[in-house]
């Protein structure tokens, strides 16, 4: 996935994350993480950013995200709603439960 | 034991700390919302976030359900593209005028559950009537499809589709009769509408006791707050229980003789009865299991 432009997704409410993905001019992802839980989580939301990044197929990218104490499905939510903005794309995959 | 809807609650969709939050407050179905609590510019990730809370998070045994966005929109095919691979326990479709519409969702439904390896048939539906057609073709909705679980009213609409406000019910009155007749004629369930003044608890109740007693099966509720007092509602009392457990016991007492007469204290007891009695101790067993608060 080819990040084109500026993508936002998420708020700054309780629970949410707040996730900015823009064009990178340089190789790879350059990401920003602040969190009110960063001690505890920081390590667990970059991961799950990263990892819902490598799987959208985003290989360069400037990522900020604020996070205000999502759980991991919500940054993987935002992250993917942000991604696709960025990439001005609507060909969205849907896997099953299993 | 059949599965009771007396609470629906809503949650917008594109709000993740009510999403996390929606099971504990000990309403029968959660009802996650994509389609009018989502503005415009915000579906896609409301969809993401739906589906995501679906395939990630546990919510015991509530039942799922996930109102989608009318397939007219061009929203409603996407968010059933989504929605059903995540295997919510029913769709809630909104605006029914018709058993096509119902038909046109259910085929899209059977498709992608081929196209995902989900068995076809597992997915369940729900109408939501929400006008004056809608309300008058009740009958042939509620009969459109197997997997309808229930049709729901959903008055805001219906009321401006009249030309009226909303007020004491008295112009509910014809559309909450006919809805729940169809349901009684499809042996579905009927759901009522939502009362969207919060603060009035009062006027909630009032509502919530006028549905029950016209033969719902429970209502859609906006905020975590009217829960207790709506399933007070359906609690039946103690004088009730104790005769309806009397009358089952004598339904099996029949059984265990072989007789098809049952009778109470001297009177013969109706299948009906028999099946209202039944009825009656669900309520109560389902209140055991989220017990009701004084209210």
């Amino acid at each position: 996935m080819q990040i084109v432009t500026k993508g936002v997704a998420g708020t700054m409410e309780s629970s949410d994350i707040i996730v900015r993905i823009e064009p990178a001019e340089q190789k790879g992802i350059e990401l920003t993480l602040t969190s009110a839980v960063m001690q505890q989580f920081g390590k667990q939301i970059e991961k799950v950013i990263r990892e819902t990044l490598a799987e959208l197929g985003v290989e360069n990218a400037v990522v900020n995200a604020v996070d205000k104490g999502a759980l991991d499905c919500t940054v993987a939510a935002r992250v993917k709603a942000a991604a696709y903005r960025a990439a001005q794309c609507e060909d969205y995959t849907w896997r099953t439960k299993q | 034991m059949k599965r009771l809807r007396r609470s629906m609650l809503f949650v917008p969709g594109n709000n993740p700390g009510m999403i996390r939050d929606a099971h504990i407050y000990g309403s029968d179905s959660i009802m996650f919302d994509l389609e009018d609590s989502v503005s415009i510019n915000e579906k896609d990730a409301a969809r993401f976030l739906v589906y995501n809370a679906l395939s990630n998070l546990k919510y015991g045994n509530k039942e799922l359900v996930v109102r989608i966005n009318d397939l007219s929109s061009g929203l409603g095919i996407q968010d059933l593209e989504a929605i059903v691979r995540a295997k919510p326990d029913v769709i809630r479709l909104p605006k029914t005028e018709c058993a096509q519409d119902v038909i046109d969702c259910e085929r899209e439904i059977e498709r992608i559950e081929r196209e995902a390896g989900i068995p076809v048939g597992t997915t369940g539906m729900m109408a939501a009537i929400e006008s004056g057609r809608g309300v008058l073709n009740a009958m042939e909705i509620a009969l459109s499809s197997k997997r309808l679980i229930g049709i729901a009213l959903g008055a805001e609409d219906y009321v401006t589709d009249l030309k009226t406000v909303r007020s004491d019910g008295t112009e509910l009155f014809f559309a909450r009769c006919m809805i729940l007749n169809a349901a009684r004629a499809a042996g579905i369930d009927a759901i009522d509408t939502v009362y969207s003044d919060v603060n009035n608890e009062e006027g909630f109740v009032k509502e919530a006791r006028l549905i029950r007693q016209l033969g719902f099966d429970g209502k859609s509720v906006i905020n975590p707050r009217q829960i207790p007092p709506l399933h007070q509602v359906f609690m039946p009392s103690k004088k009730d229980l104790t005769k309806a457990r009397a009358v089952i016991e004598a339904a099996e007492e029949a059984e265990r003789r072989g007789s098809g007469v049952i009778s109470l204290n001297g009177k013969m007891i109706d299948k009906p009865i028999v099946t209202r009695a039944r009825y009656l101790l669900d309520l109560a067993e389902a209140a055991s299991v989220t017990p009701v608060e004084e209210v």
